[in-house]
């Protein structure tokens, strides 16, 4: 019954994320109008040839990304082009843009209860498989967001990409990685196996929210640098680049010692119920690859003379091989993990 | 210069500029991103350590890139010359970054705080000059007091106009976490390396009862391998023996729980009884025994033609699926001995085939277990007669009979149908001999390992995380205060700060110092808080300035 519930809720979680990012769309739509209807410079009289994007202009103004700590007020060239996001002018924006968080939060709500009856459900915590470990990661992420914004409400523009990762992932957890309820396995019957689990799942959630503003500062970034093709013509829908870079750096800096600890405790745990701490099995591989790029993301961003740009395409690839974690190991190679999933 | 002195030098040039480029922070990125990039065909393609099988399977498959693979270490990535190589540069790499920084870092942590600077009012954050009681030395020592009890490293002195000035200066930890972290991670492979130098590990498996015990010997283990510095004979003495041997299952048939009972001796203490279980191993000092596997040693007794009795019990079978249904074989080389001479007939040995379910279906086939538990066990037996071939002193199959000797004729199949037989039942052959199912042992397949650089790697994660904390979460800052003579005996204190790293706090932090240690008059409190408009998108406006470490 409380499995059925559970299965039921999760539609509704689904369903309430769709309807955040439709709102936030809608919000992206409405504000585009607006700007356009105002005296916006059109983003298509700047021809390429206008801005070539072999000079790009962030070698003009404030350098974006030479400093390790650039000034905050917004980068890049002739103040009133970049002026920070727009913000939602239009009043029917702002709505869709309030209705959107309001989706995300009644998402939010299910989302936790979903697992919550899972967890009545099997009678323990719910990680036991990739299907509950992945809505757990997505719940964190949201929590995360939710943080985020309340403290940063101008920050809402990210809510696109949020709930887009959120259907995307759910979806996907739902669709391909769905489980019946089974109880534990003896082997993760440790208390290490829970200490471990919750910190990945905080971990990933947070290198979950991480990646949005991540992507998005490559985005905006992009744009002021004169590239006009797709994600890039979104850029001055989205916040400054230096905050989201530095927001992107937060999560990451608080994702990481916990991620490290986590797959310590993982070690632990393996070396009780395998007799070893580390054998690189494919998804301790994987781990390890992540912590290598994240670890290397943090060096680039600490060297003055890297790129900004280069450390956060580091963060959205350690990113990627996170998803290939989740996602790729557990269907496509086996391996010990693997009996925690089936 | 000589031509050799030159030669010489450019050696030297040579040196000293490859080693500065190797221990570049751009040189560390790429052999990181290396590192990282050579670990993915190690989840890609089976390797050796984890799966011998797999490897082989996968060479048979594919015949052309397979061999090829095999030779450059694809099957063993992890301990490949080349992913070594990596490694081994990225830490010569960390080596030569740590010690000069750690040099730096003690000069710096013992070195005064810095003077303070002309101008205060060009640092990012700034106050303006406040009235505070007291003359600009006394003033100086009580700021300089007040900030060592907040834990800054403070001091008071005068510059060379003779003004008086404190500089103050906190978050060393920052780099000490940094150093502690990155020296934490040549601990850990340090700790790898001696584990792999000074371990070794055997696995076999255990029948339950005081007839199937062992001895920590490599002859005993079913496989093994010792690592480079270590010989057989240096593996401590203790001996096992599986006493009991607990398993619960849930009707859908998954585990519950695992529990074996083992007594250990042998090692100088008295026998004593132990449990361990799948997540809580059996530890004795020099090694840790791991429970791996269970499953169940059917015991038959066979009466042969002329009445003597022989009992099997310590065969093990092998489980072929997850409801322990289990096939194996069980031989009886000395049954119908000759009673007049002793000899062996090398017609009449005689072996059983059995497949065993340890709950029997309710109807047939009888090919699979109903469930791992023994809720109603029954041995499927095929029974054969014949010359079994281990007189020749080469050991048959431990798990099967020697099919090409079924296949010559050797070995015949006595009856045609094989017979289902419950615990207790008997089957009279033929020639009148009888087989009887007495039961199950369980047995259990145990891994006995050690690893000698296991405490170092745990250590070496402990601090690094705790160094990464500090090193992620810590913040040099900088805060000098100028003491001018104010009137009517006070003095008028302005106040500068300066964070080193990017800490979007510290205009906050800031103000709180610069009240707490230099309270105004109360008549004159400047608004602190009105300055910066801080609604800055994500991070305040504070960190401009700051220029990392
Ligand atoms: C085994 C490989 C290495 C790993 C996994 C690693 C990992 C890390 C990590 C995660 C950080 C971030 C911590 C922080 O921001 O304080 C860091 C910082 C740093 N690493 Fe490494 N590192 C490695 C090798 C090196 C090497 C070879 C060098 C020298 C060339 C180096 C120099 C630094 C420096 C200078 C920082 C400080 C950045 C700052 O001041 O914020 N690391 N390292």
């Amino acid at each position: 019954m409380m499995s059925a519930l559970s299965d039921q809720l999760l539609i509704v979680t689904i369903v309430g994320y769709l309807a955040a990012m439709i709102g936030h769309a809608a919000e992206y739509a409405l504000g585009q109008a607006h700007a356009a209807v105002g005296a916006r410079p059109g983003v298509r009289q700047r021809a390429p040839e206008a801005a070539p994007v072999g000079a790009p202009s962030g070698v003009q103004g404030p350098p974006v990304s030479d400093l390790p700590d650039p000034p905050a007020s917004p980068p890049g060239p002739p103040a009133g082009r970049y002026d920070g996001p727009a913000p939602a002018t239009s009043r029917a924006a702002v709505y869709a843009g309030r209705a959107a968080i309001g989706a995300t939060m009644a998402a939010a709500v299910a989302h936790l209860a979903c697992l919550v009856t899972r967890a009545i459900a099997a009678g323990r915590p719910p990680w036991g498989n990739l299907y509950e470990f992945e809505l757990s990661v997505t719940f964190v992420g949201v929590v995360v967001w939710l943080v985020v914004l309340a403290r940063q409400p101008r920050l809402r523009q990210l809510g696109l990409f949020v709930s887009l990762a959120m259907v995307l992932l759910i979806g996907a957890a739902g669709l391909i990685a769905y489980t019946e309820i089974k109880p534990l396995m003896p082997a993760l019957q440790s208390s290490w196996y829970v200490v471990h689990v919750s910190t990945i799942v905080i971990a990933s959630g947070l290198f979950l929210f991480g990646a949005v503003p991540a992507v998005m500062f490559l985005v905006r970034e992009g744009h002021e640098r004169g590239l006009r093709s797709f994600p890039y013509s979104l850029g001055p829908r989205v916040p400054a680049a230096a905050g989201l870079e530095r927001l992107t750096f937060r999560m990451h800096a608080f994702a990481f010692p916990l991620f490290t600890f986590g797959v310590a405790a993982g070690a632990i745990w393996a070396e009780a119920a395998w007799g070893r701490y580390w054998g690189w099995d494919p998804k301790e591989t994987w781990s390890f690859i992540s912590w290598v790029v994240y670890a290397g993301y943090l060096h680039a961003r600490a060297t003055p003379y890297i790129k900004r740009r280069t450390a956060v395409w580091l963060a959205v690839l350690g990113f990627a091989t996170m998803l290939m974690n989740l996602f790729g190991v557990n269907l496509f190679v086996s391996g010990l993990h693997s009996y925690a999933d089936v | 210069m000589s031509r050799g002195g030159r030669l010489a030098s450019a050696v030297v040039a040579t040196a000293r500029n490859s080693w500065r480029q190797l221990t570049s922070m751009r040189t560390a990125l790429i052999l990181l991103f290396l590192l990282a990039v050579a670990a993915i065909p190690g989840s890609l393609l089976p390797q050796k350590s984890v799966s011998i099988e797999e490897v082989q399977q996968f060479v048979l498959d594919h015949p052309t890139v397979g061999p090829w693979l095999d030779r450059v270490w694809g099957y063993e990535v992890f301990s490949s010359p080349w992913f070594a190589a990596i490694y081994l540069l990225l830490f010569v790499s960390l080596v030569g970054c740590i010690l000069p920084r750690a040099g730096e870092h003690w000069r710096a942590v013992r070195a005064r705080p810095p003077a303070a600077p002309r101008r205060l009012d060009r640092l990012p954050e700034h106050a303006p000059a406040r009235p505070v009681d007291g003359a600009p030395a006394t003033v100086a020592a009580a700021v300089a007091a007040a900030l060592r009890s907040g834990r800054w490293r403070a001091v008071a002195r005068q510059d060379e106009t003779g003004e008086w000035t404190v500089s103050a200066e906190k978050g060393h930890l920052k780099e000490t976490g940094n150093l502690l972290f990155h020296t934490a991670l040549i601990a850990v492979l340090l700790g790898v390396a001696v584990g792999s130098w000074y371990g070794w590990h055997g696995n076999r498996l255990l029948v339950a009862g005081p007839d199937a015990g062992f001895c920590n010997t490599v002859q005993q283990y079913d496989e093994y391998s010792l690592g480079p510095r270590v010989t057989g004979a240096e593996l401590p003495k203790f001996c096992l023996e599986l006493t009991d041997f607990l398993a619960e299952y849930h009707d859908s048939g998954q585990p519950s729980k695992f529990r074996a009972t083992v007594a250990v001796d042998g090692d100088g203490s008295p026998r004593r009884t132990r449990t361990f279980s799948v997540n809580d191993p059996l530890r004795l000092g020099d090694a840790n025994v791991y429970l791996f596997g269970n499953g169940y040693a059917p015991t038959l007794r066979y009466t042969d033609r002329y009445g003597r009795q022989q009992t099997s019990a310590t065969t093990a079978f092998l489980r072929v699926d997850d409801a322990l249904t289990s096939e194996g074989a069980i031989k009886f080389p000395d049954a119908n001995l000759n009673p007049a001479t002793g000899e062996r007939d090398p017609k009449s040995q005689v072996a059983f085939e059995g497949l065993y379910l340890p709950t029997v279906p309710a109807s047939p086939p009888f090919v699979r277990s109903a469930h791992p538990a023994e809720r109603l066990p029954g041995i499927m037996l095929w029974a054969y007669r014949g010359d079994l071939g281990e007189d020749a002193g080469i050991p048959g199959p431990v798990y099967q009979l020697d099919k090409s000797r079924v296949e010559s004729g050797q070995l015949k199949l006595v009856g045609a149908e094989p017979r289902l037989l419950r615990a207790g039942e008997s089957w009279t052959l033929d020639d009148g001999s009888k087989v009887e199912f007495l039961g199950t042992r369980q047995w259990i397949t145990v891994s006995v390992r050690h690893d000698a650089g296991q405490e170092l790697v745990l250590v070496g994660v402990g601090v690094i995380v705790v160094g990464l904390m500090f090193s992620l979460f810590g913040r040099r800052r900088r805060v000098f205060f100028r003491l001018a003579e104010g009137a009517a005996g006070a003095s008028a204190v302005t106040a500068g700060g300066l964070p080193r790293t990017d800490y979007a706090g510290f205009a906050e932090e800031f103000a709180r110092v610069v009240a707490a240690v230099a309270p105004a008059r109360a008549d004159t409190v400047p608004d602190q808080r009105e300055r910066d408009g801080r609604d800055g998108v994500v991070a305040g406006s504070a960190d401009a300035g700051g220029t990392g470490t």
